[in-house]
């Protein structure tokens, strides 16, 4: 079957005039290639500056690659037009690491989530809000709080606010951009229950991005493990992690901190 | 304990960063201790005056935050603002200040001390600042270190050498602490003791690796059932519902009577939403509050 989602040889190279003027580059993505198949959960894991947030701002069309091809559905968004962007665009959706700057603290839930269909302008209002109190159920947010200010909600709370409101639209890719890394360990717990549970019933694809590879173990089916820009390793979970064959991906599991009585030993560098 | 480090586990809400708060009286103004003692190499820092307080605080007894880029001012150097905290609390020479800045970065940063201490934060990684706060908190050489989240923002890798650090001035400085944070996996093989917090009330308490291994109230089984298994052990119960604690931490503001953790708790009996459960000892130093196992 064709995957949802190939990524060939992306690109992404940032460049900086320095307090001189003379412009520096920083490659951010080094020919980064893999696929996605439908319904399933990919995980990119890496440390810090491994480019794993870049993949997703690529893929999310927030930013262009400097090279190479993002294949969605047969359509190339590396070299999309910027019409045909804004329809696929809504397909694929992000959330955010930070709950408190990814939602604005003065709108009611409500209108946070009915905004992508406001913005998309195909349903009348009262269509508009039976859908958004709908997905406000399906997230777990009670119909009471809908008229709340988002500044009143929990980390917890406000994450389900943003899956609730990424679902709007009905997206094929759901990309989760360190989404539970800010969360207290029951709450995470709680939001990674919804996530499978949503997929099983919505037949979603998820792309996990997280340094946190316990939590990425636990959800995904497949693993990428990326380091400066480049992916080092990437195959079935469980294989990654119980043979894992490169150093980074065993740097990145020795610094995993377990419930066990066995001190973990700093990864050394 | 002196040279002991104790673990604080506790989640939003719990009050774990009012406790850290507390002890040193930074509590903002529409906050007010109302009970209890807070003490101290004989003293009660409740009752400590205003000058006492200003030489213990960073002195004596210092704290970490968990925002390291919050912490540190943007357009000082770092060595800089470390010889400021000496500078408050020592009136050495000019000379004297100097060398033991340099002493500090020494210790924290073992290659590159002297291009770091030069450093602005902002040129720093998130490690790097967060080892500069910790040089700022251990100037002093100060008795007790309260860590609140020291390392949140971190990434894992970040994480375990920061831990080592901590580690490492335990041995070398025999450096007491406080650890606190809402993630358990971060206390095993580090805390000496763990106390556990649930809305602002200490729910278990005892040796790390009786609390660790054998906890006994219902919120910290819970809470440590709601981590992901291991990853080498992922393959097993791949995609089995984590145990999840249904509802969310009833807010401290209401006064309640009972166990706060009554609504939540899988084993909730009625006696426990009148009376605030008893404490219960379970050997001579692990000891929890809760009706079920009187």
């Amino acid at each position: 079957m064709e995957p949802i989602l190939k990524v060939e040889n992306l690109v992404k190279r940032y460049t900086k005039r320095n307090l001189v003027g003379v412009p520096q580059e920083f490659l951010a993505l080094d020919s980064v290639s893999f696929t996605v198949s439908a319904g399933a959960t990919l995980a990119i894991v890496g440390e810090s500056g491994s480019g794993k947030s870049t993949v997703a701002s690529c893929i999310a069309c927030l930013e262009t690659p400097t090279g190479g091809n993002l294949w969605f559905e047969g359509k190339n968004l590396a070299h999309a037009a910027e019409n045909e962007l804004r329809n696929l665009r809504p397909q694929i959706q992000l959330i955010f690491p930070d709950p408190a700057s990814s939602l604005n603290p003065r709108w009611t839930i409500l209108d946070i989530v009915a905004e992508p269909l406001v913005v998309q302008g195909k349903l009348s209002r009262s269509e508009r809000m039976t859908r958004a109190f709908s997905l406000l159920e399906r997230v777990g947010l009670s119909a009471e709080i809908a008229e709340r200010p988002a500044s009143e909600l929990s980390g917890g709370q406000r994450q389900r606010l943003a899956i609730a409101r990424a679902l709007t639209l009905q997206p094929k890719i759901l990309i989760l951009d360190e989404a539970l890394s800010a969360l207290d360990c029951s709450v995470q717990a709680q939001i990674a229950t919804l996530l499978i549970e949503l997929q099983s019933s919505l037949g979603m694809t998820f792309l996990f991005i997280s340094h946190d590879l316990a939590m990425a173990a636990y959800l995904a089916d497949e693993i990428a493990v990326m380091s400066r820009g480049q992916i080092v390793e990437h195959g079935p979970a469980v294989k990654i992690l119980q043979t894992p064959a490169s150093e980074a991906t065993r740097q990145l599991l020795a610094a995993v901190p377990q419930l066990s009585h066995a001190p973990q030993p700093a990864a050394q560098r | 304990m002196s040279g002991e480090i104790l673990g604080v586990l506790g989640e939003s809400g719990s009050g774990k960063s009012t406790l850290a708060a507390s002890v040193l009286r930074l509590l903002p103004p529409n906050g007010e201790i109302s009970g209890g003692a807070v003490l101290f190499e004989g003293n009660n820092l409740l009752q400590a005056d205003y000058q006492e307080l200003r030489q213990i605080r960073g002195g004596r007894i210092s704290l970490i935050f968990q925002e390291p880029s919050l912490a540190l001012h943007p357009t000082i150097r770092v060595g800089e603002q470390v010889r400021q905290v000496l500078a408050a609390h020592q009136s050495s020479a000019k000379k004297e200040l100097a060398e033991r800045t340099r002493e500090i970065f020494n210790r924290l940063f073992p290659e590159d001390a002297d291009r770091i201490a030069r450093s602005y934060p902002h040129q720093l990684s998130g490690g790097q600042r967060q080892r500069a706060l910790i040089a700022q908190a251990i100037a002093c050489n100060p008795a007790i270190v309260i860590a609140d989240e020291p390392t949140a923002a971190l990434d894992p890798v970040t994480q375990a050498e920061i831990l080592a650090v901590f580690r490492s001035l335990r041995e070398v400085l025999g450096l007491s602490m406080i650890f606190i944070t809402h993630n358990p996996a971060l206390l095993s093989g580090f805390a000496d003791r763990i106390l556990i917090l649930y809305a602002g009330q200490v729910v278990e308490w005892g040796p790390a690796n009786s609390v660790l291994q054998s906890p006994r109230h219902p919120y910290t089984r819970a809470l440590f059932e709601s981590l992901p298994p291991a990853p080498a052990d992922s393959g097993k119960n791949r995609k089995q519902m984590l145990l999840v604690i249904p509802g969310s931490s009833s807010p401290t503001s209401l006064p309640r009577k009972g166990c706060s953790f009554e609504p939540r708790c899988p084993l909730k009996m009625d006696v426990c939403r009148e009376f605030e459960p008893p404490l219960v000892k379970l050997g001579e130093t692990h000891i929890l509050s809760c009706f079920k196992y009187q």
